[in-house]
């Protein structure tokens, strides 16, 4: 393991511990006020939990335990900070601000900007050298930052949502940029997105309320997700229960019938989750008629556009929140309106079911 | 503004009838004025330089609580400010200076009635602070370079009359500070800041216990005389000149030699 | 930064201006009143005078000197104030402020008491042979002591609107914190610091109280400007009048640079 962290900071409700492998970038994912960016302030040295320790590879960062008070300051942390904003210094250019870190460490200006020259091309920012950050764009700006970031060397590179300030047309250029540069680079990307998370992620690390709730490799967690946040990224209905031999109940009683993993059998009690598409669920008016498999009477709470689907909102006798993508057609037909009971229907094959 | 309007228009109005109407206004009984008994009543305005400031205020109580019904409104300030004031239409009856230049220049604006009555005179004197840290007794020591002494610059009256001394004496001075005002010197003398300063005597014995005075008689080579006069535009010139006859007499000589003034 | 609705409308109301323009009018007419009152074809004899030269070349010296001091002083008090964070801040800044309100012969008082030849430190700095009062160093502490908040208050403030985020992010990049002021926050604030040493300088030119009742007054050494022309009121009005139209003139000057120079920075600090 090259990166520790154990670290709690009470005021601010966090409590978390992770690690990071040589090479491997983590997705932290979760929603806002989890805590994820002050995970990034702890890591950094902006901010001081309560007690806790840190190191990167045989470097301790800090130690706040045993009694011991080691804090290393941000300066000497190596840990590069990429911000939302891009923060470039507006009084230096593009090349001088990406020359500050290797400047800073001690090189003189002639090898700083050296190094500078190379990390612009290689976030394809040479042409905008010696412009000022007020001559240009988010994206470009942002751009300039990762390279500023890396130019420093950082032994981990930290990334705060960095495309999130970013115009829709900005973000995939910068996307393409990261991938290419976080390959094989120790990094933590605090993201809203998951396409971030596939993109540029080796794993996946969901915090809710200053807590991990899950973490795995990016593909598990967001194919099987086990929190609810994780589930909202992928777009999947999360039902959480106890396992059956036919799928899952809920605590209210309901029964969701599912898909195990084939050749695998829950034991008995095994707490699990029913992960399912919208686009799974249909709506009915009334009874139906034939399997009540799979058929939970609910309440309208919202209806939205979503793509070229309604996406209808419903809450369960359980105050599971599940949702159902129809048609527009189907919706008018059916004359749905939020408040209005409905019945929706799951078919079992789409459900996937699997321990919690 | 209207009010000091008000009065420059009606000093204006004063001085053109004064002009129109002399000799046979003399004698007239001006009710607002006095009467013909001799009781005087009314009010008497007195511009007065601001080293009187103790002993006008005194004579002026003094002279009320003999003259039942008048009153004597005061104003101090330095004495070239005064003339100023006076010529641009501030309503005063009575005008005492510390010098006589301002007089002159008063009388030069046509706005003295008759001629000025000098009525005190006053001298500088050496104030050190209590200890007299520096052990000054002469005014040569004032000379010694160790000593710091403060004094008046030579635009205002008591820096003339050091200016004065100091070549009549052939002892020239070279201060640490030169004031724009006695109370400034004083300030640096009271603070220990200097260990001397150059002052009037009148000053010295006003600061009380906080200066010592030390007398010197080179000081008679620069005798400053306090002229007093009616002011042409004045409206109560019976009793400015009643108020200027008690600070001439008898009464008012007590009270100025009292506060170390000296007699012309 | 541009405030400015993109609409033509601004709200103002018509009376708003009648009022603005009596409160612009005691600002100005004083000052017309005084051009007015200037004697022309003595104008430059009366400038050029001996004492009126040694005035103006004292105050322009020590105002420099003092709005040196100020920033020396005056740049880790900002930095404190606006950025660290201990007991007492809050009365400190208060303290530092002081001057701002406090009449200046006051200020004038309070360093008599302390660098006077009886004063707290004066007597120790006596013994070292320093002495202070009546000498130009004591016209120079006067001025920094009235001065000084100008430049910590339009500094801190500047500091405060920057905001730190961009020296954390600086830090993270393996910046000492020496290095981070010297490279990241100063430049960042430079519009501000100019600003408020011209204020300072500006300050200090007009420092009268103060000087008087700490510094004394003697030609080249301790006479400023306005304490020339205090002086000059006594005997020869014409000069004092023309003296003042110089200290306004200075005055102008540095306070139009002050305000073209923070206009400037609102144009081009649109990229934070």
């Amino acid at each position: 393991m090259s990166f520790e962290l154990q670290a709690s900071l009470h005021a601010r409700n966090f409590d978390m511990s992770l690690s990071l492998a040589d090479g491997e970038t983590v997705a932290i994912l979760g929603p806002n006020g989890a805590g994820k960016s002050t995970l990034l302030g702890v890591i950094s040295g902006l901010l001081r939990p309560d007690s806790g320790s840190a190191r990167i590879a045989d470097k301790q960062l800090f130690n706040l335990d045993d009694g011991t008070r080691l804090w290393k300051a941000p300066h000497l942390r190596g840990t590069a900070l990429l911000a939302q904003e891009a923060l470039l210094f507006p009084h230096l250019n593009a090349l001088d601000n990406v020359a500050f870190g290797p400047r800073s460490a001690g090189a003189s200006k002639v090898a700083a900007r050296e190094t500078a020259q190379h990390w612009l091309a290689e976030v394809d920012a040479m042409p905008l050298a010696n412009r000022k950050p007020s001559q240009l764009s988010g994206g470009q700006a942002q751009r300039v930052a990762v390279a500023r970031a890396l130019a420093a060397e950082p032994e981990l590179l930290l990334l705060d949502e960095p495309m999130a300030a970013l115009d829709i047309h900005a973000a995939p250029l910068l996307r393409r940029v990261l991938k290419r540069v976080l390959k094989d680079r120790k990094a933590i990307i605090v993201t809203h997105d998951v396409l971030d998370a596939y993109m540029l992620a080796d794993r996946v690390i969901v915090v809710e309320k200053g807590r991990i709730v899950e973490e795995g490799p990016t593909r598990d967690v967001l194919e099987r997700p086990r929190s609810h946040f994780a589930a909202g990224l992928a777009g999947l209905n999360l039902v959480t229960g106890t396992l059956t031999e036919e799928g899952i109940t809920t605590p209210d009683g309901r029964v969701f019938a599912g898909q195990h993993d084939s050749g695998w059998s829950p034991s008995p009690g095994q707490a699990g989750v029913a992960a399912f598409p919208p686009s799974s669920v249909s709506v009915f008016l009334g009874d139906v008629h034939g399997s009540p498999r799979n058929s939970f009477p609910v309440t309208i709470t919202d209806l939205e556009p979503h793509g070229d689907q309604i996406r209808v909102r419903a809450a369960g006798g359980s105050a599971q929140a599940l949702s159902a993508d129809i048609t527009p057609a189907a919706s008018a037909d059916l004359g749905l309106v939020p408040g209005m009971d409905v019945r929706f229907v799951v078919k079992s094959a789409l459900v996937a079911v699997y321990p919690a | 503004m209207r009010i000091l309007r008000t009065s420059f228009s009606a000093a204006l109005l004063g001085g053109a009838l004064a002009a129109s109407l002399a000799g046979c206004a003399s004698g007239a009984p001006e009710p607002s004025n006095g009467s013909a008994t001799g009781q005087l009543s009314g009010t008497v305005t007195v511009f007065a330089a601001a080293s009187l400031k103790s002993t006008f205020t005194q004579l002026a109580k003094d002279f009320e609580a003999k003259n039942p019904g008048t009153k004597v409104t005061l104003s101090f300030a330095g004495s070239s400010d005064l003339v100023t004031q006076i010529t641009q239409g501030a309503p005063a009856d009575v005008f005492a200076s510390a010098d006589t230049k301002s007089m002159t220049k008063l009388a030069e604006a046509k706005l003295v009635d008759g001629t000025a009555t000098d009525f005190a005179t006053n001298v500088l004197e050496i104030a050190v602070p209590p200890s007299n840290p520096a052990s000054i007794s002469s005014f040569a020591d004032l000379a010694k370079p160790e000593v710091k002494v403060v004094t008046c610059a030579s635009q205002v009256p008591c820096g003339t009359a050091t200016d004065t001394v100091e070549k009549a004496t052939g002892i020239p001075l070279s201060p640490v500070s030169e004031e724009s005002s006695v109370t400034d010197v004083l300030g640096k003398v009271t603070s220990g800041e200097a260990d001397a300063g150059l002052v009037y005597v009148t000053d010295v014995k006003g600061a009380g216990d906080k200066v010592k005075g030390i007398p010197f008689p080179e000081s008679d080579k620069a005798v400053n005389t306090y002229p007093i006069a009616t002011v042409g535009t004045g409206k109560n010139k019976e009793l400015a000149a009643a108020f200027i006859a008690a600070v001439t007499g008898e009464a008012g000589k007590k009270v100025l030699s009292d506060a170390g003034f000296g007699t012309p | 930064m541009n405030r400015r609705s993109t609409f033509g409308y601004h709200g103002v109301p018509r009376w708003v201006y009648a009022v603005a323009a009596v409160g612009g009018m005691l600002v100005v007419l004083p000052l017309v009143a005084m051009v007015a009152k200037v004697n022309w074809p003595q104008f430059i004899p009366l400038i050029t005078s001996e004492p009126s030269l040694a005035a103006l070349g004292l105050s322009l010296r020590t105002s420099a000197a003092s709005t040196l001091l100020c920033v020396v002083l005056g740049v880790p008090l900002a930095l404190v104030l606006a950025r660290g964070e201990f007991p007492g801040q809050r009365l400190l800044r208060a303290f530092v402020l002081l001057p701002l309100v406090l009449p200046p012969v006051v200020g004038g008082i309070a360093l008599l008491y302390t660098f006077g030849r009886q004063g707290l430190l004066g007597k120790s700095l006596e013994v070292a042979g320093i002495q202070i009062a009546f000498s130009t160093t004591a016209v120079i502490l006067a001025q920094t002591f009235v001065a000084l908040p100008f430049l910590v208050v339009s500094l801190e403030g500047a500091l405060r609107s920057a905001g730190n985020r961009y020296e954390a992010v600086a830090a993270t990049l393996g910046a000492r914190p020496t290095t981070v002021l010297r490279r990241v926050t100063l430049p960042l604030v430079l519009p501000g610091l100019a600003s408020g040493a011209v204020l300072s300088f500006a300050r200090s030119l007009g420092e009268f109280g103060a000087t008087l009742t700490f510094a004394g007054s003697l030609e080249g050494v301790t006479r400023t400007l306005p304490l020339e022309i205090y002086l000059q009121r006594e005997t020869d009005p014409d000069a004092a009048v023309a003296l003042s139209l110089v200290l306004v003139a200075v005055a102008v000057a540095v306070v139009g640079l002050s305000y073209g120079r923070r206009r400037g920075s609102a144009a081009s600090g649109g990229q934070a």
